[in-house]
């Protein structure tokens, strides 16, 4: 499809356009802005969360009575549906929010109301906030999983050799759960490029197309527009970046677990 | 007895874990507010009028309280409907994913076939590519098979989509199944269909529930597929009418959260129900898998 000028009511009258759709793609300033916008999201929801949850998970391992509460709080909202929390964190950022009267009025950080969702960088920085707000839960169940694997005697062996806290942590906890943080990575990376609802719903790509990931401008392309083909293009161009940052994580985290046993 | 040796022995050490402990509870209660805070806001403008909202300050504790958004929302706005089709959609997908996943995972862990290496790494394949991109040959794939705007087409790609992961989560438990306890029911005249129901499946019981929630709520809360399928609102689910209404009442954040909260206590109840089980099931299936 994404060779063709597609005519999505007749599709027999689609015209062979070659790599014609691709020529567009790399011309267009528009699609670089959206995959720079991706690619931000990307960059700055997927080491918090990794991190944030690994925090938490370590946290929570020790088995106590509160523990399944605290599991449940954090997992909230992972289990909430993108545009329930697409839509809260939109009021929460509204001019007259709950997150403006926190800056402004009680804690006094800020002079008058920040307008979060008028320009680019805070609407984008809000968009990140609700990805890790997000997606912290998930990873921290993951790692939560993978911290129970950890056998317990290398625990002990390490505190017997009078291991710190953070020794243990580099030594024998970092290194059981890496199956875990290639998983959560890998996941992450695509899951982070595969950006769409919360931006749909929080600033539809506004203002003026400033804050369109590359799945929101393929759908605009696709879906407003009609030019079926040109999207088609634009989501391959994307699912091939998806693939090589999958197969080069892949490639570094195998490579430094080798070093590790060298 | 105990603690006061311990506290002759080892003072240092005593304060320095009651001091750990403490930084714990305090670093998992501020996030757990951080957490839960936007929830119970929503959950206080649900119960507010539409003149309280958005006022300064802030209003947590709803005064004067309404429950005229639930009732007009589920009164005027057809969530009714809605909600049942969610619930027809999410349900039945989750039942045949499941179904078809664990059959696949099976066949993966306790059988060898020519070309079963390939079709494994197809299927994992299929885990990496974002469901997003997929939007414009699935919405062509739906128009030519005519299945546009019909809560069947939707079931339809909410199973495809989550095969892979499904079976994936499978395979590692099932294949953890001692081969003694299959051979011994082989010895006993059992067909691979009753070592399969009777003995695969009830092992992998942790696996199941994990599989079940993640298919349930992508169901349940799954919005760009419904976005570009469904046209017709007597079709909608309720991530599409919820997204629908504010678009159409931008300001009556009271009426938007009531219909979300409606939406959000279903799979809150499947979560609870099932998540004992989910941290074990993750364990074997995703992390050591």
């Amino acid at each position: 499809m994404s060779f063709y000028k597609w005519q999505i009511f007749n599709s027999s009258l689609s015209q062979w356009l070659g790599f014609g759709n691709y020529v567009r793609v790399f011309d267009d300033q528009h699609f670089w802005l959206s995959l720079m916008n991706s690619g931000i999201y990307m960059l700055a929801t997927v080491i918090p969360q990794m991190a944030i949850g690994l925090f938490i998970a370590i946290l929570l391992k020790r088995k106590s009575p509160v523990q399944p509460l605290f599991r449940v709080l954090f997992y909230l909202p992972v289990v909430t549906s993108w545009v329930v929390v697409s839509l809260l964190f939109k009021y929460l950022f509204a001019d007259s929010g709950l997150v403006n009267f926190t800056l402004h009025d009680f804690l006094h950080l800020e002079n008058s109301d920040i307008s979060w969702l008028a320009s680019r960088g805070t609407a984008l920085a809000v968009i990140c906030l609700l990805g890790i707000w997000k997606g912290v839960g998930w990873s921290m169940m993951i790692y939560l999983a993978a911290l129970q694997g950890v056998p317990e005697s290398l625990e002990e062996a390490a505190v017997m050799d009078g291991a710190g806290r953070w020794q243990r942590f580099r030594a024998v906890t970092l290194p059981a759960i890496n199956p875990a943080t290639v998983f959560l990575s890998v996941m992450l990376v695509i899951g982070g490029l595969n950006v769409f609802a919360s931006v749909e719903l929080i600033t539809g790509g506004g203002p003026v197309g400033a804050t369109d990931v590359v799945l929101s401008y393929m759908y605009t392309q696709a879906f407003t527009y009609l030019d079926f083909g040109y999207g088609s293009a634009i989501a391959a161009v994307l699912a091939v970046i998806v693939l090589v940052l999958a197969l080069v994580q892949l490639r570094l985290f195998r490579s430094r677990n080798e070093e590790g046993l060298a | 007895m105990t603690t006061s040796i311990g506290r002759v022995r080892t003072p240092g050490l005593r304060a320095a874990r009651n001091t750990a402990t403490s930084f714990r509870y305090v670093a998992l209660i501020v996030g757990a507010l951080v957490m839960v805070t936007p929830f119970i806001y929503m959950v206080s403008t649900s119960f507010q009028s539409q003149a309280y909202v958005l006022t300064t300050p802030p209003q947590f504790i709803p005064n004067p309280a309404t429950t005229s958004n639930y009732t007009q929302a589920l009164s005027t706005q057809n969530f009714a409907l809605y909600f049942v089709n969610s619930l027809i959609v999410a349900v039945i997908s989750t039942g045949i994913s499941v179904l078809l996943s664990s059959m696949m995972a099976y066949s993966f862990a306790k059988f060898s076939y020519r070309g079963k290496e390939l079709i494994f790494r197809i299927l994992l394949a299929g885990l990496t590519i974002p469901a997003v991109m997929l939007l414009i040959p699935q919405y062509i794939l739906a128009k030519n098979f005519g299945l546009l705007d019909s809560l069947g087409g939707l079931i339809f790609f909410y199973v495809a989509g989550s095969l892979s992961l499904n079976t994936f989560l499978l395979r590692g438990f099932i294949a953890a199944v001692p081969a003694e306890l299959d051979q011994a029911m082989q010895v006993d005249g059992a067909n691979a269909w009753t070592r399969y129901w009777r003995l695969a499946l009830p092992l992998a019981k942790p696996a199941l529930a994990t599989a079940t929630i993640f298919t349930f709520l992508n169901g349940w809360d799954e919005y760009p597929i419904a976005l570009t399928m469904l046209s017709n609102s007597d079709h909608f689910t309720l991530p599409l009418a919820i997204a629908d209404y504010q678009g159409a009442n931008s300001t009556q954040w009271g009426l938007v959260f009531a219909a979300s909260l409606i939406a959000v206590i279903p799979v809150i109840i499947v979560f609870l129900v099932f998540q004992r089980y989910f941290v074990q099931g993750l364990t074997s299936g995703a992390v050591k898998g």
